[in-house]
């Protein structure tokens, strides 16, 4: 269970964004998040993916609190979280290929032979030709880029995923793709999922409950 | 906050001429005018690199086909003025004053490109070590640099300098170790916001070390700016060896440097003889302007709003 416990998180002590707010997912649970823009609802899935230090509160997960947050955070802990941004523009290192892209978590942990058979694989989960696994980033367009990103996220096996606006840039086919990509994931890993959004429609439809940030920092 | 026309003015008081692209209202320079200068522009890169190719060509290839003694003294030829023989004259014992130069070029331009190099490698490796440790370390270091800036350079080189017997390589040290400063400042600044893109979020999610995120996505990103830096120093470099050489206290007064030949040359021209200084003067200042053409060339294609402000 992924369990998110008074937290009050944000980049300016004084004035934090997120005030007191907790939340719990279950493993095999989707939630769908649902905010107006702005309200801090990408800091808090930025602090459940423990890639920014609340200022106060706990992250649980599996009943292990978190310690420590970004490079502090330890690397199993870190790695089990897939985390999908907005911007696939700025989620993209503009010096890597699409391959280089998805492949680099497994380098980075050290998996590299499993590089070539992955990449293949994934690339055919979340529909990206094999003709544009060779170019950059900027030789793309942000539904095929961020279709990488996806497979960036889903390659070390995740058992959370975090999407932060995963499709508020994209076209309707290119968020129906990328939704049954993180579905199929889902029915086939048995991972969590934390859906960010401000579409409601979607996000009811996509997820088992949707919380309204409202209801999280009332209570 | 930069893309506000204003803060671009402030950024850019001086020559505006860049800012038509980020604030398109800017009025009185019409379509003919902007591309009168662009057509400025490429000559004058042209020609900074025409003159950069002739300078490297000819310290390369003028020594070893010359083969002719530039220390020859002959006391006979002294102070001869330019002429076809000696077409920029000979020196007060007899040298031939286009060969020294060539060579003082040779030695200024190895001095330059070596202190240069250097003082990237040390500015870019400070720079990123305090980004990426960040806290404390970053703290101090940055305050170091400032320290270290506050005290006029020169001076600090003079300093350094007088550690060591006159020679090559203490002006490369002295030059190097007090110009990688602005270097670590520009460095940092980048990292720092490279580091907070998502896709260094995205690499420490899928377990990159700070190790990695540095070598694999963070330095890769800031080489254009150092590689620029690096570009840019190196005439300042030149000219920094020439103020060490002109006060005496750089290279040894034989070996032929830009900056020993205006000195030795400062005598003579009390005497009214004009040829010993003109013609270094004019080795040591187009090759660097040069230089420094095609690196305001560089720089402008990486960061177009930055055009006016002159690093020298």
């Amino acid at each position: 269970m992924l369990e998110l416990r008074s937290l009050t998180a944000g980049y300016d002590r004084r004035d934090p964004v997120v005030r007191d707010v907790s939340l719990s997912v279950e493993p095999g649970e989707s939630v769908g998040l649902l905010g107006p823009s702005g309200c801090g609802k990408s800091t808090l899935a930025r602090v459940a993916a423990l890639l920014h230090r609340p200022d106060r509160g706990q992250v649980v997960i599996d009943g292990e609190p978190a310690r420590g947050w970004r490079h502090r955070a330890p690397r199993a802990q870190r790695t089990a979280f897939g985390v999908v941004f907005q911007q696939p523009r700025l989620s993209a290192d503009p010096r890597l290929t699409l391959t280089q892209l998805i492949a680099e978590p497994l380098r980075a942990t050290g998996r590299a032979a499993e590089v070539t058979d992955r990449v293949r694989e994934l690339a055919r989960t979340v529909g990206i030709g094999e003709d544009l696994l060779g170019r950059r980033p900027h030789e793309v367009s942000d539904g095929q880029l961020q279709r990488a990103c996806l497979a960036r996220a889903l390659i070390l096996r995740p058992r959370w995923l975090i999407c932060d606006e995963m499709t508020a840039m994209l076209d309707a086919s290119t968020t129906a793709a990328l939704v049954t990509a993180v579905e199929n994931y889902r029915a086939d890993s048995g991972a969590g999922l934390l859906a960010v959004g401000h579409d409601k429609v979607l996000l009811e439809r996509w997820c088992d409950r949707t919380v309204h940030w409202d209801e999280l920092t009332r209570s | 906050m930069a893309d506000k026309p204003a803060a671009t003015g402030v950024l850019a008081p001086a020559d505006t001429e860049v800012t038509w692209r980020s604030a398109p209202g800017r009025s009185g320079r019409s379509a003919g005018a902007r591309k009168a200068s662009r057509s400025t522009r490429a000559w004058r890169v042209w020609s900074s690199a025409a003159i950069v190719t002739a300078v490297v060509l000819a310290v390369l290839i003028v020594p070893p086909l010359a083969d002719l003694d530039e220390q020859a003294v002959h006391l006979a030829d002294k102070l001869l003025p330019p002429s076809l023989e000696h077409p920029f004259g000979t020196d007060d014992v007899g040298r031939d004053l286009l060969l020294r130069c060539v060579y003082g070029l040779r030695v200024s331009l190895l001095v330059g490109v070596v202190a240069a190099v250097v003082a990237t490698v040390i500015g870019t490796a400070v720079g990123a070590l305090a980004a990426s440790a960040g806290g404390w370390v970053d703290r101090i270091v940055m305050r170091l640099v400032d320290v270290f800036s506050s005290v006029p350079h020169l001076l600090l080189g003079i300093f350094i300098v007088a550690m060591f017997r006159p020679g090559v390589w203490p002006v490369v040290i002295s030059v190097a170790l007090t110009h990688w400063l602005s270097t670590a400042r520009i460095v940092r600044a980048e990292v720092l916001s490279l580091r907070s893109r998502p896709y260094v979020d995205a690499a420490i999610s899928g377990g990159a070390s700070r190790r990695r995120v540095t070598v694999r996505h963070l330095l890769p990103g800031v080489l254009p700016q150092a590689g620029l830096a690096a570009v840019l120093m190196v005439p300042h470099a030149i000219w920094h060896e020439s103020a060490l050489s002109f006060l005496g206290l750089g290279l040894p007064t034989h070996q032929a440097s830009l900056g020993t030949l205006v000195q030795s040359a400062r005598s003579s021209l009390l005497a009214g003889d004009w040829w010993p200084t003109l013609f270094p003067g004019l080795f040591i200042i187009v090759p660097t302007l040069a230089i420094a053409g095609l690196a305001g060339a560089w720089r402008d294609r990486i960061n177009p709003r930055r055009r006016s402000e002159l690093m020298l």
